[in-house]
């Protein structure tokens, strides 16, 4: 069906457009912090969108339910990797950027 | 240009099997030297693979309506290898851990001739 | 259009590895190994090797960038300075590199149906294998009932490894009295999300495990992704609980049995009359005889990496508690 595969292909565009942006904020993001946003956008949304697209694409058999399992594995651990990364470098002492210029400005 | 592509997999395979090579022979410490070993391995296994695909084929599992499928020898072959490189790897690096407590360095110009003092 | 994919795959596994010659920061070289696997992972599927790329994804991305790991944690994360020039190394593997250069240019153009690669074995065990053994997945056939020989020596050096490490390293029991600081207890989200995940991942090994007949999988891969499960437990909830769910002793015993399942399949073959190994003498069908074996001796092996690998963590992971180690 048309239908089908035009959505199909807006969410695969979407998903590379999230996959290309969050890789672009890698470089130019000033802070840590702000880095891992950018790289768990790529992590979650864009793997997302870009399986939606794929699920459009098969028929309805066996192939759509590993998709969806993928999907929702996804789903569960991408946001959690994220997390980890962002609550070690806290634990660890890391500064956000305006906590560590108000630091400066003190010392 | 349809030479190039006849060999590209062939000439990248050489690149990758000679920056694993200079890797090992030239890194200092011992954990890059391992790192360097199975950049060469993983080389050497995708220049098997790339033996063993046909243009035009699919993976080697038996589907309805496919007649022409890639060489399942050298998969085989690489599977054994791939799992005896984790196992030389992980006898490498027990082996690197004990070094570091009998030396107290893992740097290769720093123990280089202390076997005479243990 | 394949082609395409391939060629801008390569290339940048070419630039990581290029990368990874001047990294001084070991744990970015051992990140960037990781990528390293994924993507020649990625090139296996697209060259049409998916059991390959199934266990080169699970063994060389998974467990070897977390022994690294584990190594650095204990050797130190950033590697000195070099003290001796570099000019001989480099002269040696750019004359090594043209010589292997000037050997490519014999060989047989990549992709081409008529290779000499492809005639004699190979189109003997694709058009005899669904009939004699029955099973879809070739390689699993050609792994497990052909050269059912070199897949249990395969499986003997596994254990042999882990022998080694055991030998070398040990896994050191900590004792009552000292304090108990390990695993990562003051992340919530971790302590959930791990418990919610890791019986998809045994659930998934075994999937792998007995799927392995119909599609990519089998015994390696299994065992890895089970090993992987535990490991992931011992990470978020500390080693002496993850000794106290598996003890080391009981792997030990899981190793050596996986190995004896093994050979005792070779062994009751030849006791009901046929050769080493032999399965067509093990049902009266002589195809459900492959399909019995196959089974079993993926079970076999399945079992002993999967032991061997938790059993190789264990010893890494303990010895951080070590207190000569700087």
């Amino acid at each position: 069906m048309a239908v089908l595969d035009i959505i199909s292909s807006i969410l695969l565009l979407l998903g590379v457009f999230f996959g290309i942006s969050g890789a672009m904020g890698l470089f130019r993001f000033p802070d840590f912090f702000t880095r891992v946003h950018a790289s768990s956008v790529t992590d979650t949304l864009a793997a997302m969108l870009i399986i939606g697209g794929l699920l459009l694409q098969t028929s309805f058999d066996l192939n759509t339910a590993k998709l969806l399992f993928i999907l929702l594995f996804l789903m569960v651990t991408s946001p959690t990797a994220s997390h980890a990364l962002a609550k070690s470098a806290r634990h660890g002492g890391l500064l956000t950027l305006p906590e560590s210029r108000s630091d400066q400005k003190e010392s | 240009m349809n030479h190039v592509l006849d060999y590209y997999n062939y000439w990248i395979v050489v690149f990758l099997m000679m920056s694993g090579f200079y890797i090992v022979i030239s890194a200092n410490n011992l954990v890059k030297k391992i790192v360097g070993l199975n950049i060469f391995q993983t080389s050497v296994f995708m220049l098997y693979i790339s033996m063993g695909k046909v243009s035009g084929g699919t993976a080697p599992i038996v589907v309805e309506g496919v007649t022409q499928y890639s060489n399942p020898l050298p998969h085989v072959l690489i599977l054994t290898a791939i799992v005896v490189g984790v196992a030389t790897t992980a006898v490498g690096l027990s082996l690197i851990v004990r070094i570091k407590r009998a030396y107290g360095t893992v740097e290769e110009n720093e123990f280089e001739n202390k076997d005479d003092a243990i | 259009m394949a082609e395409f994919i391939d060629l801008v795959l390569l290339a940048m596994l070419a630039i990581t590895a290029l990368r990874i010659i001047f990294l001084k920061d070991l744990f970015a070289v051992v990140m960037l190994f990781g990528i390293y696997s994924f993507l020649s992972a990625l090139i296996f599927v697209s060259l049409d090797a998916v059991d390959v790329a199934f266990t080169e994804a699970s063994v060389g991305a998974g467990i070897s960038t977390v022994l690294m790991l584990g190594t650095l944690a204990l050797t130190g994360r950033t590697e000195k300075e070099n003290q001796h020039s570099s000019l001989l190394p480099l002269v040696v593997v750019v004359v090594t590199g043209a010589a292997l250069i000037y050997g490519t240019l014999d060989m047989p153009p990549f992709g081409a149906a008529d290779n000499p690669i492809h005639e004699h074995v190979a189109p003997r065990y694709i058009e005899e294998s669904p009939k004699e053994v029955g099973l879809p997945n070739m390689v699993t056939s050609v792994l497990a009932s052909y050269r059912g020989f070199d897949t249990m020596g395969e499986t003997v050096v596994v254990f042999s490894a882990a022998i080694g490490v055991l030998s070398l390293l040990g896994v050191r029991r900590r004792k009552e009295n000292e304090s108990a600081e390990s695993g990562l207890m003051e992340h919530r989200v971790l302590h959930v999300i791990a418990k919610l995940v890791i019986p998809m991942i045994i659930l998934f090994a075994l999937y792998v495990q007995f799927h392995g007949d119909f599609g990519p999988g089998g015994g390696f891969q299994a065992g890895v992704i089970a090993a992987a499960a535990f490991i992931l437990y011992s990470l978020v909830f500390g080693l002496p609980r993850a000794f106290a769910v598996v003890s080391p002793t009981v792997l030990r015993y899981l190793a050596a049995f996986g190995v004896l399942l093994y050979a005792g399949v070779g062994v009751v073959s030849m006791l009901k009359g046929g050769h080493f190994l032999d399965y067509n003498v093990l049902a009266a069908n002589p195809i459900s005889g492959q399909h019995y074996g196959i089974i079993i001796i993926e079970l076999g092996v399945g079992i002993t990496v999967f032991a061997v690998m938790l059993s190789i963590f264990y010893a890494f992971g303990s010895q951080a508690e070590r207190s000569d180690i700087k």
